[in-house]
């Protein structure tokens, strides 16, 4: 309970809730976990029962699209946070490629470490959900898609962690995670060769005695310039892909600039590895990993990565969708706003429908998550659907605009560079 | 809390329905579609079965009366009537479109009588098969432009006025006919009246010859001086600017996501059977690897799935917020946009997939990429629902976006 208040106060003593003017929903994000934190302990005062429940919420088997209130309360921060400080930093982040300097400790005094990391490992969340991790991702890319990537890189990385790490690796990495170093690691599955599948990975982590040797290439990796900790998914011969807890000083380690046609912000490179070698504590999950729970672990992952993926679409095209439409009813031609054309106006509609397609597959397979179910198909199926969609609504989008959709005074160019990665980034993220 | 997965307790409905579907429709999809206008006589024992089921207590059925607007929900997320009767539609629909739709009973006028009537209309009307009037030769999307009028003359309305496309039209035992009050006020003016069958000066002139759902009937009707009690008109008579024409079109709010959910059904037996029939020449679906790395076919079962999936979430959402009362006339539109559209699409390319197979009548797969076309037309076509979708995002009066 200590802990997690620590860090709840953390959150409300931050100078960016402040300015923000978040102070309210920062007090009710501190009482609703005060309030947890209390009748957690009350709980566990009156029985004094060792039975493990799984963790799991009961859900209601209804049919519901309504937000818990802790995940909106989260939301209303995350929007304003998004509009105020990640939209104003898009245009210049971009420019230089690079994550600008207090960006990620902005994010972290935000709170979603903490919200994202169980009060028993030292954070505040009653329960970690997928859904609530879903609607960061959504929020966050709706400020800014590459910003959003640098952001949620750490967090991908402690998810991982509390998801599938061991006991000692847990309690040796997430403690200085949560504590507010906010850029200390980040993901890297995705490799840089066409038809790239996360389950049929180059790089390799073939046994030396109880080490293990790592070489490969891995792209698009967020923070690539400043992370101390890689999670590296590699193949284990014999075994199957796996994830390994490679530090960035290790021997072989190195990673050069990879700028691409959108995400720039997010300080993109190539991590290479050339027989880097580490213990066998690198393996996520420790031993247990080499058996089956180590792939049904992978497996989680990448259902999780492209429910991330398709989240990110999401809050961009989110963000595409309430640019256009003042837009298109600001510009006139031949003496009437163009919304008023149906060219232009089912454009617009067509945006509409196809973001909601895209927000109910990717929902739903975040809530099979939470309710415990399976959703390989469903994430596959989303990403199938995101994948397609948030490139046509990025198109669309500079089309709506015509020549002031090409030309960078507006942002609508950067969303059709970062909506091309919904189809190209399958790993890297994790919810 | 998130959670977009069928609920439980109307599994059972779902299952019942699909079994009339399968063991009912199935059989007697096909001799229907070249019996196009013969009745299906089957459906007498179907409408009996529903009817036995509802007296005995049974579970709520998937009937459109259940499609009313919940004031709101306390206690909280409903799953209710909208959702019930999407989802039996979408059974009932992967059995037969055009068996679906002629259902005693489950008219759109019932819907609409559903929707509107007051408590006493409801009881007066309660077993009457309503089909519902709206298209005009010279009137289609653009309802409020109809020329069928009603004048009062003592007790009874005198509607005068010719219909077409009505489906159910000969079959019902009621018509619901939108007619204007006064041609001059517009919207507000168009009223809905319930005129039974066998009322002088109503006749049904011509059943249409069509593409698709050739087991449906749909016919044209002429009103000549028919003359109708003065409580068969739906709602108030007032002509409120803003209830009037308004509380009729409510009724597509409910209805549209059932017509989405119509659209899923066909468009589910189509990629089902695809699937299986794939599946023999050694094309198995898997949710792994790239797409591109895939056969082309399997490719398109999965793109196909996924904007299949999408409707059919659409069609759950706006039927979720018509249960809990939330506002759903975009979300509506959008559902039959999307549904209708991947729906016609689905069923066209799994023809294409299964070749000269997919488009002999010796497999049901033509029939199906036949029926689907309608559901892209009929309670407001793909353009209809662009526009209200559009209207509603940007803000735009109908007098701003035409």
């Amino acid at each position: 309970m200590g802990s997690s208040l620590r860090v709840l106060n953390r959150i409300a003593d931050s100078p960016l809730v402040e300015r923000l003017g978040l102070e309210d929903r920062a007090q009710k994000l501190v009482y609703e976990g005060a309030k947890r934190a209390a009748e957690t302990a009350a709980r566990a005062a009156k029985r004094f029962s060792s039975k493990r429940t799984d963790g799991r919420p009961r859900s209601s088997q209804k049919f519901d699209l309504s937000l818990t209130e802790e995940q909106q309360l989260m939301r209303d921060t995350l929007r304003r946070f998004a509009d105020d400080v990640m939209q104003p930093a898009a245009r210049e982040a971009d420019d230089r490629s690079s994550t600008p300097d207090g960006f990620l400790d902005a994010f972290g005094e935000l709170g979603a470490f903490a919200m994202s990391v169980p009060e028993v490992l030292g954070g505040a969340a009653e329960r970690v959900s997928a859904v609530s991790q879903m609607l960061i991702v959504e929020d966050l890319a709706r400020g800014d898609m590459g910003l959003a990537y640098a952001a949620l890189s750490p967090l991908s990385f402690v998810n991982a962690l509390v998801h599938w790490g061991s006991d000692e690796q847990q309690s040796r990495l997430l403690p200085s995670l949560l504590e507010g170093e906010s850029n200390a690691a980040t993901v890297a599955v995705v490799e840089p060769h066409p038809l790239f599948d996360p389950g049929a990975l180059r790089t390799a982590a073939k046994r030396r005695g109880s080490d293990y040797e790592l070489s490969g290439e891995k792209s698009m990796v967020a923070l690539a310039d400043r992370a101390h900790y890689f999670l590296v998914a590699a193949e284990v011969p014999k075994v199957g892909p796996r994830f390994f807890l490679v530090e960035r000083d290790a021997e072989g380690v190195e990673t050069l600039d990879e700028p691409a046609m959108g995400l720039r912000s997010a300080s993109l490179g190539r991590l290479k590895l050339d027989k880097v070698r580490v213990g066998s504590e690198a393996l996520l999950g420790g031993e247990a990993a080499l058996k089956a729970e180590g792939k049904a672990a992978y497996d989680d992952g990448m259902n999780r990565a492209r429910i991330a993926w398709g989240a990110m679409a999401l809050g961009t095209s989110q963000a595409l969708l309430d640019y256009v439409i003042p837009y298109c009813n600001e510009r006139l031609a031949f003496g009437e706003p163009i919304s008023h054309r149906q060219a232009v106006a089912f454009m617009v509609a067509d945006i509409g429908i196809e973001l909601e397609s895209m927000r109910m597959l990717v929902y739903r397979a975040a809530g099979r998550i939470d309710a415990g179910l399976r959703c390989r198909r469903e994430a596959y199926l989303a990403r199938t659907l995101c994948s397609e969609k948030a490139m046509e609504i990025g198109t669309n989008g500079v089309q709506l605009l015509g020549g002031a959709g090409f030309i960078k005074d507006h942002p609508v160019e950067l969303w059709y560079r970062q909506l091309r990665s919904i189809g190209v980034m399958d790993g890297n993220l994790l919810l | 809390m998130i959670y977009l997965e069928v609920p439980k307790n109307l599994k059972l409905v779902v299952n019942q329905a699909h079994q009339v579907a399968k063991h009912i429709f199935r059989p007697i999809s096909r001799k229907y579609d070249r019996a196009e206008h013969d009745y299906p006589k089957e459906l007498d024992m179907l409408a009996a079965l529903m009817d036995g089921l509802s007296a005995g207590g049974g579970p709520q059925g998937a009937g459109v009366d259940a499609l009313q607007r919940e004031a709101g929900a306390n206690g909280g997320v409903r799953n209710g009537g909208n959702m019930t009767t999407c989802l039996g539609l979408t059974e009932l629909c992967w059995g037969d479109v055009g068996l679906a739709l002629s259902i005693p009973r489950q008219g759109l006028g019932n819907a609409a009588i559903a929707a509107v009537a007051d408590a006493d209309q409801k009881e007066r009307f309660a077993g009457v098969w309503a089909a519902m009037a709206i298209t005009e030769p010279g009137a289609g999307s653009d309802s409020a432009n109809i020329r069928t009028t009603a004048r009062l003359d003592g007790d009874e309305w005198v509607l005068n006025g010719e219909k077409i496309y009505v489906t159910a039209g000969s079959r019902a035992d009621s018509v619901v006919v939108w007619a204007t009050l006064d041609r001059n006020l517009g919207r507000a003016a168009i009223k809905s009246f319930v005129v039974p069958h066998g009322t002088p000066g109503m006749e049904v002139v011509r059943l249409d010859k069509k593409l698709g759902i050739r087991a449906s009937d749909t016919a044209s009707i002429t009103l000549t001086e028919c003359r109708i009690p003065k409580d068969n008109l739906l709602g108030s008579s007032d002509i409120e600017a803003k209830t009037g024409f308004g509380g009729v079109m409510q009724t597509f709010d409910n209805t549209r996501p059932v017509v989405a959910g119509m659209a899923v059904g066909v468009a589910r037996a189509a990629l089902e059977h695809t699937r299986a029939l794939l599946e023999e020449e050694g094309i198995k679906v898997r949710y792994r690897g790239p797409l591109f790395a895939k056969s082309a076919a399997e490719a398109e079962l999965i793109r196909m799935e996924a904007d299949w999936e999408a409707g059919r979430l659409l069609m759950l959402k706006a039927a979720w917020m018509a249960d809990n009362g939330i506002p759903n006339s975009t979300e509506a539109s959008m559902s039959k946009a999307k549904a209708a559209r991947v729906g016609n699409r689905i069923t066209l390319r799994c023809v294409e997939l299964c070749g000269s197979l997919g488009y002999s009548e010796a497999e049901l797969i033509e029939k199906w990429a036949r029926d689907s076309k309608i559901l892209d037309i009929f309670e407001g076509t793909q353009q209809i629902q662009l526009l209200i979708v559009a209207r509603s995002l940007l803000g735009k009066r109908s007098s701003e976006l035409r």
